[in-house]
């Protein structure tokens, strides 16, 4: 079946089985950013924006985001850069596979809640997971970067 | 891998009901734990455009669109004012913020998954399920019943009671050993175990706040418990009068070491 969304803002034309999912969909546009990292729904790996709100891509089926937007961390690079550079500066990078899903979600959590407490943010991510670090090192990058989004605000 | 030769989004419930009466279609919902069943189906029957996503409050309800998210069911304030952050309490340890915020209500209920909080938890709250052709019927009955060929439209969560839920899991975000919710109406308690691996089910109502709410290593003795990978039975009977008392304690006025 022949799907027609937004992604990262332009138009696109994808071809799908009908059980496949928006992962599966994604996948096939080269959109690698997008990974899938437990194939049992709660890693948080495959997280996009679908109309704005952050979701795991492995369980949306594809034909459900016909008229709807998505937007993948190769969309947003200039907030990725930002997020990013506090990763790298706090040594949250490790192996680095889980890191674009992480950051899809610090974006969400940074536009619904950018004053979030520690707690918030932890609660916020529980979802998503990392097997290299112990996530103190993320939990300090995501706290550097929401501060910075608050002195420029 | 699940495999469909047809995904319909439905224009109508009648449409979805008459499309769900052959043994070859299944209906997807949040399609959290469908994906992974690897059905081999004619026909896939997605219900989302058939406006079942909001949440209604009326004078003595909520009635909650099958295709509403856990998130937000979990954020709505009236209805955590209403049960006392139940819902708040009950959801947030599923899984992440995006498993929840497209995983259904509808698909939880229908399921009867046994690791099931959410089917706890409205339980406790003593919710009825809508259902298309059948109307309402109240979710215990449901509960008990198999998979039948219905369109489950709603859930309607009556107000009236507080609500309070303790579960104890082997880590953070995972399915839940055990699972008790309990609510009141200020007079008596109403106690739900889900995750006895089985389905969830209420083990005592109308007790007495005063009278009945001393021995809970009996009440907890008469639930059916079993064995499963995360848990023996064993130590589901050793754990679940603790819980018991913590969910009865959330419900009755906050306990806030209960998680």
């Amino acid at each position: 079946m022949t799907i027609e969304f937004t992604l990262n803002g332009r138009p696109v034309t994808a071809q799908a089985h009908p059980a496949d999912s928006l992962y599966d969909v994604l996948r096939a546009l080269n959109i690698a950013s997008v990974k899938c990292g437990c194939e049992t729904t709660n890693c948080g790996l495959c997280t996009v924006h679908l109309n704005g709100k952050a979701v795991l891509s492995c369980s949306v089926p594809a034909p459900r985001v016909a008229g709807h937007e998505v937007v993948t961390l190769e969309g947003l690079q200039q907030e990725a850069l930002a997020l990013g550079a506090c990763l790298a500066d706090e040594g949250a990078e490790q192996c680095g596979f889980c890191a674009p899903g992480l950051m899809m979600n610090v974006l969400a959590l940074a536009r619904e809640n950018p004053a979030a407490t520690d707690a918030q943010i932890d609660a916020y991510l529980a979802g998503n997971l990392c097997r290299c670090t112990g996530y103190m090192s993320q939990r300090r990058a995501i706290r550097r970067y929401l501060d910075s989004l608050e002195v420029r605000a | 891998m699940a495999s469909y030769t047809n995904y319909v989004m439905a224009q109508s419930l009648e449409e979805a009901y008459a499309l769900n009466q052959k043994k070859s279609a299944v209906i997807v919902a949040g399609n959290m734990w469908l994906r992974m069943c690897g059905l081999r189906r004619q026909t896939a029957i997605d219900l989302s455009k058939l406006g079942l996503d909001a949440i209604e409050e009326t004078q003595d309800a909520f009635i909650v669109g099958s295709m509403t998210s856990l998130r937000a069911l979990e954020t709505h304030e009236a209805l955590n004012r209403e049960t006392g952050g139940a819902f708040r309490e009950a959801l947030a340890p599923i899984v992440g913020t995006q498993f929840r915020r497209t995983a259904t209500v509808g698909g939880s209920v229908y399921a009867r998954f046994g690791f099931s909080d959410v089917s706890a938890l409205l339980l406790a709250l003593d919710a009825q399920v809508e259902l298309y052709k059948r109307g309402v019927v109240p979710l215990e009955e449901y509960q008990r019943e198999t998979w039948d060929r219905d369109i489950l439209t709603h859930v309607r969560i009556p107000k009236g009671r507080r609500a309070g839920i303790a579960s104890v899991r082997l880590s953070k975000t995972d399915f839940p050993v055990l699972v008790c919710a309990a609510s009141t109406d200020g007079e008596t308690l109403r106690l739900v175990m889900g995750a006895r691996p089985a389905r969830a089910m209420v083990v005592a109502d109308g007790l007495r706040l005063t009278a009945d709410l001393q021995d809970w290593e009996a009440l907890a003795g008469s639930v059916p418990l079993g064995t499963n990978l995360r848990a023996s039975e064993a130590y589901r009977r050793k754990i679940a009068p603790v819980l018991m008392q913590r969910a009865v304690q959330a419900c009755l006025g906050g306990n806030e070491d209960d998680h």
